[in-house]
């Protein structure tokens, strides 16, 4: 035990000596949440909203009023029909259509309840996301002023909100589960096989092979730094998108702090591997980089909707991690589902990461080639 | 007495490379053995398959009555490694290096500090100081020291002194000598013909073959026939006149002269006259004792 | 006699921050001298070749290399000399007449002239059926002495090469220095730098660095006979002794 602490207090001090590893392991994720959160999202500011006003009553007369004095919104016109609606869109005049129902004030009297849609332009993702919770607080707000001070559960006018062009909105805050699989798999999966292959570059390993230290032992004093850092990251980001862009995990937080620390050993058993079968550094980073960095950036719904993808790259991406990982986070943290939603890649996650661990143990030499 | 390394008909092959070909030699009890050969002779090889390393094709390694094969664990424990490119963490201090060998190995330095103390004494002042800002001198007796630290009975040193400033390998040596006391076994390997005369037995190794085995001073003696230092301020003149003399066997620039052997182990003043005709006029040529290159030299001719 | 000087270093200084590398070199080099230029790593070798083959800029000083200054003409100074270093000095994925080829055209060489050389030279050193082999498939001895005909395939006047032959067998060694008395012989300067001390007394003449100082400088049998040595590396422990 005490060889065991002694090295993994030398692989502190290897990351903690090491200026650049500081960096990625703190300096990326705080960079890219906030590159994802401020440039790629831009504030909105007399964004164009159309009106589609069907009832003409005074209360969607109050609504739209409403819209147009907020200071965000300015009123690009009010349409006839339906039709005029993909018009408008296509040619730029309007991000936003609001849609009033007819007899939207006779519901909404009598029956205490009203609908109206909000289409939105979804070839520009976080804008319309930005514009469609705008839209929607805004038509919150009305909904407390109308029901008097009371604060009511059920909405009273209840936006439903359709997107155009990219229905499901997919990069709907999207940015910090992507984030958080980028970085867990970064750091996990490419510093590990880094600084394993570098003792082997090094010299180092020989002696450690001939040390009394078992193979499991330096595997193990490896891996727990990483284990234990990029666990805080995990924390580090989750706290960081809550203060910064006031985004809560909406799920149980238990489950997916579980869920990270899963995913956490699959990337660094895949790292073990890569350190198992790359001589040099080089080698290292370029399998990391080409096996498992563009796969996840590119192919696991990160920034491509998997939906969109031809058939074929949906394949590839059956077999990466990270597309099961983002789904698990994406449900728990936005969409607030519970275990039952996530088993099934969790458990997928599971033999992966088993298959891995079995793998590079198997492949961790111990005489060189 | 006690054999550290018995090694018999021991075979490596990498792919098309025959690295070591039927290599069988004993090693005794607190011995500095030598293996003296050039790059890709097959040191490095052989090293690791008596640390465990590697497993030989072929043949039996037996290290300090362990098989290397099947005993690998045990015997790891009593072997200190140094290999050719010093095991170092570049980016800890010297202190930390150690600290982090001794805990690795089960021990702590205070444990065995006599054991190194002569060697780490030159190192402590700088031990605040990360691996990679020292000398090569410096790094190489930090690696030593590392080595040391849990007391092995067998120093494997690959090529301990390649790279190092001539003050640091003389030390270096020094250092190994007193090791003798401890009864701590040493095999080294080196690049530098004349660092053989430092161990007590070497092997001449080339293209992975034994060419001898003995004491330096044997070996010296083995030389077949009587040498010659023949000199001129035109060497290149002198080398290739020498060549086309018909009583000439060999001729080797050999520092600031040029070695020659002769037909019948004499020459006569008829030498001269022959130089002069080639406008050498000012050689000397005197007898000469034949170090440890030239028997190598002659070794690795007659091997071809 | 008054040999011809294709190297004059006078008062060189090579400051970097604080550190002084080169403290106050003079020397001089002769025309097909084979000069060797000895320290400890760290001694300031290294910072001396680069001022010398034009790399790299004296703080102050006075350096002429085969007839230029190597403040005001670094690319004359390139363009007249030769430079070979064990490791790098060959593309290890190119053939052998391809890396001829290559620097014959780096150099400026006509292609006739080229080919012509690429023959000569390998009929010399027995490479006929080496030729069209990558270099990576050539054992270390046939790569030195192919490295060194390469940096001096454009005849410079003088040519550095920077530890030329550690770790070669004792035949392979022989064989290069050989080449090394040739090329001398021919008229081209050598400057061989090294740490390895049994190297020098090939040389003519030796130069010996420490702490960024020359502390010895002259044949090597004159050396050995000052200091009541019998090698070269004697004298070397004898006076310089490196900082850790």
């Amino acid at each position: 035990m005490k060889r065991f602490l002694g090295f993994v207090k030398k692989e502190f001090l290897h990351i903690f000596r090491d200026f650049r590893t500081l960096i990625i392991l703190f300096g990326i994720p705080t960079a890219q949440i906030l590159i994802f959160g401020f440039v790629v999202s831009t504030d909105i500011k007399d964004a164009k909203v159309a009106f589609l006003d069907l009832s003409k009553d005074e209360v969607t007369q109050k609504i739209s009023d409403k819209i147009c004095s907020s200071g965000f919104f300015r009123r690009a016109g009010d349409l006839e029909n339906y039709d005029e609606i993909d018009l408008v869109m296509k040619k730029g005049k309007a991000k936003a259509v609001v849609v009033f129902g007819a007899n939207f004030g006779v519901d909404l009297i009598s029956q205490n309840k009203a609908t109206m849609s909000i289409i939105a332009d979804g070839s520009e993702p976080n804008t319309a996301t930005l514009i469609t919770n705008y839209l929607t607080a805004i038509v919150t707000d009305f909904n407390r002023e109308f029901a008097g001070s009371s604060l009511s559960d059920n909405l009273l006018v209840q936006p439903e909100v359709r997107m155009f062009y990219n229905p499901e909105m997919k990069g709907h805050f999207m940015f910090v589960p992507g984030v958080i699989t980028l970085i867990l798999t970064l750091i996990c999966a490419l510093m590990t096989s880094i600084t394993i292959t570098k003792e082997k570059e090094f010299g180092t390993m020989e002696v450690l092979l001939v040390s009394p230290l078992k193979p499991l032992q330096i595997i193990l004093g490896k891996v727990t730094p990483y284990f234990l850092l990029s666990f805080i990251n995990v924390i580090f980001i989750l706290l960081l998108s809550f203060f910064v862009f006031d985004l809560p995990v909406k799920g149980s937080l238990v489950l997916l702090l579980a869920e990270s620390m899963l995913y956490i050993l699959m990337s660094l058993s895949f790292g073990i591997l890569i350190s198992a079968i790359s001589k040099t550094i080089q080698q290292a980073i370029f399998i990391s980089f080409l096996g498992l960095m563009l796969p996840t950036i590119l192919l696991s719904g990160f920034i491509f909707p998997l939906e969109n993808m031809p058939e074929a790259y949906d394949w590839v991406s059956a077999f990466l991690p990270p597309r099961y990982f983002i789904v698990i986070i994406k449900n728990i943290m936005i969409k607030g589902t519970g275990f039952l939603y996530v088993w099934k890649e969790t458990l997928i996650l599971m033999i992966m990461t088993t298959l891995f661990i079995g793998l590079s143990v198997r492949n961790f030499k111990l005489r060189l080639q | 007495m006690q054999k550290i390394i018995e090694a018999s008909d021991i075979s490596k092959r990498f792919g098309e490379t025959q690295a070591l070909k039927d290599i069988s030699f004993s090693v005794n009890e607190s011995e500095i053995f030598g293996f003296i050969g050039p790059d890709g002779a097959g040191k490095t090889t052989l090293f690791r398959i008596i640390t465990t390393l590697l497993l030989p094709d072929d043949g039996e390694m037996k290290v300090l009555g362990m098989d290397s094969k099947t005993e690998f664990k045990e015997l790891r424990k009593n072997i200190g490694y140094m290999p050719g490119r010093f095991s170092l963490y570049q980016d800890l201090s010297v202190e930390e290096n150690l600290n982090f060998y001794a805990t690795v190995f089960g021990t702590t330095v205070k444990e065995n500090y006599d054991l190194i103390s002569d060697i780490y004494s030159h190192i402590e002042p700088f031990k605040k100081r990360l691996a990679g800002n020292l000398s090569g001198g410096m790094k190489q007796k930090l690696a030593l020291s590392c080595a040391l630290i849990h007391k092995p009975k067998l120093l494997v040193l690959d090529e301990p002194t390649t790279g190092v400033d001539a003050v640091s390998r003389s030390e270096f040596w020094e250092m190994l000598k007193k090791l003798k006391q401890y009864k701590i076994t040493i095999i080294v390997s080196t690049p530098y013909m004349d660092e053989a005369m430092r161990c007590d037995r070497v092997a001449l190794i080339q293209n992975g073959k034994i060419l001898s085995i003995d004491n330096p001073e044997k070996i010296k003696q083995g030389y077949s026939r009587k040498l010659f230092s023949a000199k001129a301020p035109e060497k290149y003149k002198l080398i290739d006149a020498l060549r086309k003399y018909p009583e000439t066997i060999t001729a080797y620039p050999f520092g600031d002269s040029v070695h020659v052997t002769f037909t019948g182990d004499k020459y006569d003043s008829s030498i001269y006259t022959y130089l002069g005709k080639l406008g050498i006029n000012d050689a000397v040529i005197s007898v000469t004792e034949a170090g440890i290159e030239d028997r190598f030299l002659e070794l690795m001719n007659k091997a071809e | 006699m008054m040999k011809n000087r294709v190297i004059i270093v006078r008062n060189l200084v090579k400051r970097f921050g604080k550190f002084i590398a080169n403290d106050n070199l003079s020397f001089e080099v002769y025309e097909g001298e084979i000069f060797g230029f000895l320290g400890a790593n760290g001694a300031g070798k290294t910072t001396a070749l680069r001022i010398l083959s034009g790399l790299s800029e004296p703080t102050s000083g006075e350096v002429i290399v085969a007839g230029f200054d190597a403040k005001k003409q670094p690319e004359q100074i390139k363009k007249n000399i030769g430079y070979m270093c064990q490791k790098f000095s060959l593309y290890e994925d190119l053939t052998a007449k391809e890396n001829i080829m290559l620097y014959g055209g780096i150099y400026g060489m006509s292609k006739t002239l080229i080919k012509e050389r690429t023959d000569e030279l390998l009929d010399k050193l027995n490479f006929r059926e080496y030729g069209d082999r990558l270099i990576s498939d050539l054992p270390l001895g046939l790569k030195q002495k192919l490295a060194l005909s390469v940096a001096v395939l454009h005849e410079p006047k003088i040519v550095f090469l920077d530890e030329p032959t550690g770790g070669v067998d004792p035949i392979t060694r022989r064989q290069f220095w050989e080449m090394i008395y040739e090329t001398a012989y021919r008229g081209i300067t050598v400057f061989v730098t090294t740490h390895y001390m049994d190297e020098a007394e090939y040389c003519d003449r030796i130069s010996i660095m420490s702490d960024g100082k020359i502390v010895a400088l002259d044949t090597p049998a004159e050396l050995k006979r000052q200091y009541n040595a019998k090698s070269v590396e004697e004298v070397f422990i004898k006076i310089a002794r490196p900082k850790p």
